[in-house]
């Protein structure tokens, strides 16, 4: 039972370690989540608000990052930001090469990624509130400010819950790329164990039934959530669900 | 900005567009036989054949395409088997083990893909080709796939833009196209700005050209639905 062995929590075992790099999967996603959530709202608010040239710059922000490769956006800011960090360490006085931490280097490209996605996700959701609920609101007096936190944000939340499920998933995969700056999350985990144990077939395998048990037990919460949201709508307005 | 180093960069990149072209024709072409063999699993009725595509779908969009490329390169030589058999020529190679894994990966999305398309024909078209006598793999030709392929166009041009940017991935299992050239070219001169604006150049040259092809084709598909110009229309 040598595979068991490996698996396991014992001395030889890469049970624990792979423990620890799912969870840290899961942070790393949900900072990219969150910092994807706060440029998709000012991105897709840039996007609506009808200055030509802020929905110029909302297009090409979406454009380049939904374009481009995200291994390269993820060099970009991993050895581009570590460049950047060494030159202001530099004007400081710090002699030497000062790297950018991979956790945050990680996690700020794919949360520029998700951002691009999601700003789209919640531009749809704005776009789907009826125009007669804005125009009521305005007309029993509540200002932009009030109108935004009781009319506009619940039900953009409402709308955003599949896309933003789905943007979920896709940052979820695209987390494995972080592993390219070291960070020892599921897949470096699973590269590192496979390696130094030369059973690759067994640890890739591992790896990837960890991040299906992530991603569809995630998505069963998404589903919860969505039915959760829309419990006061009427059964047809649900779609398939 | 230096012209000269970013022109002999662009140069550089430039080489390197024949392999990612190599790598995203021969995937979407197989990913795209694939998907439909899976699709007609998927659709087939039959419970054991749908239940396996089911799980293909499953397995192959619910893990990161990293870990299943690493799986075919690193995993499959691990085996005996598959070492001495007549295949491992072919599985050494990093390029053969790049498509594989992108065709098998874009299978499982295309499949589903496909399966929103033929979910999409109107099942009175199908009855009024039955109506008429067509059945079989006649009415799947005549009727049921081009329907089908026309309401699919659309996701399915958002998915090989996706595989243009997954080709990306391959520079990790060692081929040398854009991105993993774009990697190299960043170590060596830690201009990474640069660099990073001439490969994102490429690909987005490469996608608007991708987008503009399938919107091309989506309405050469659809000529019927256009209304017919005004001086075509005789009194």
């Amino acid at each position: 039972m040598a595979t068991l062995e490996l698996l396991g929590f014992g001395q030889n075992g890469w049970g624990a370690l792979l423990l620890v790099a799912t969870l840290m999967t899961l942070a790393v996603t949900a900072t990219a989540l969150l910092i994807g959530a706060v440029l998709g709202t000012v991105v897709a608010t840039a996007k609506l608000s009808g200055n030509m040239l802020l929905v110029g710059l909302g297009n090409v922000y979406t454009t380049v990052f939904r374009g481009v490769p995200e291994l390269l956006i993820i060099y970009l800011i991993y050895f581009g930001g570590s460049s950047a960090v060494t030159a202001v360490g530099q004007w400081l006085g710090y002699e030497g090469f000062l790297g950018l931490p991979s956790f945050a280097a990680g996690a700020l490209a794919v949360g520029i990624i998700s951002g691009s996605y999601q700003a789209e996700v919640y531009r749809g959701a704005y776009l789907a509130i009826a125009k007669g609920e804005l125009e009521a609101a305005s007309a029993i007096g509540m200002n932009r400010m009030l109108r935004l936190r009781r009319v506009v944000m619940p039900q953009v939340l409402r709308y955003a819950i599949p896309g933003l499920g789905n943007v979920w998933q896709l940052t979820l995969k695209d987390s494995a790329l972080i592993s390219v700056t070291g960070l020892a999350e599921l897949m470096r985990t699973s590269q590192v164990a496979a390696g130094s144990t030369r059973q690759y077939f067994l640890f890739y395998i591992v790896g990837g039934v960890l991040y299906l048990l992530l991603t569809s037990f995630s998505d069963r919460l998404f589903n919860r959530a969505e039915r959760r949201a829309n419990r006061s709508m009427p059964a047809a307005a649900m779609g398939q669900a | 900005m230096d012209i000269a180093f970013l022109s002999s960069a662009m140069v550089t990149l430039l080489k390197a567009v024949p392999m990612t072209l190599l790598l995203f024709s021969l995937s979407v072409f197989f990913g795209g036989l694939l998907a439909l063999v899976i699709v007609t699993m998927r659709v087939s009725g039959n419970r054991l054949l749908s239940g396996f595509a089911k799980g293909y779908i499953f397995v192959f969009r619910g893990s990161p395409l990293l870990i299943q490329m690493f799986l075919v390169f690193y995993g499959l030589g691990q085996f005996g088997v598959i070492r001495y058999s007549f295949l491992w020529p072919f599985l050494r190679e990093p390029v053969v083990c790049a498509v594989l894994s992108l065709a098998l990966c874009t299978a499982g999305y295309s499949a589903e893909i496909f399966r929103s398309g033929i979910r999409a024909v109107s099942p009175k078209e199908i009855e009024a080709a039955r109506a008429i006598g067509m059945s079989g793999f006649l009415l799947v030709r005549r009727i049921i796939a081009p329907i089908a392929f026309r309401h699919a166009l659309p996701a399915y041009s958002t998915e090989i833009v996706l595989m243009m940017k997954s080709t990306a991935l391959a520079s990790l299992v060692t081929v040398w196209e854009v991105t993993g050239v774009a990697q190299r070219l960043i170590s060596q001169t830690y201009r990474t700005m640069e660099v990073f604006l001439c490969a994102a150049l490429i690909y987005l040259v490469l996608n608007f050209l991708i987008l503009q092809g399938m919107a091309l084709l989506e309405y050469s598909l659809s000529k019927h639905r256009r209304a017919a110009p005004p001086s075509a229309v005789k009194a």
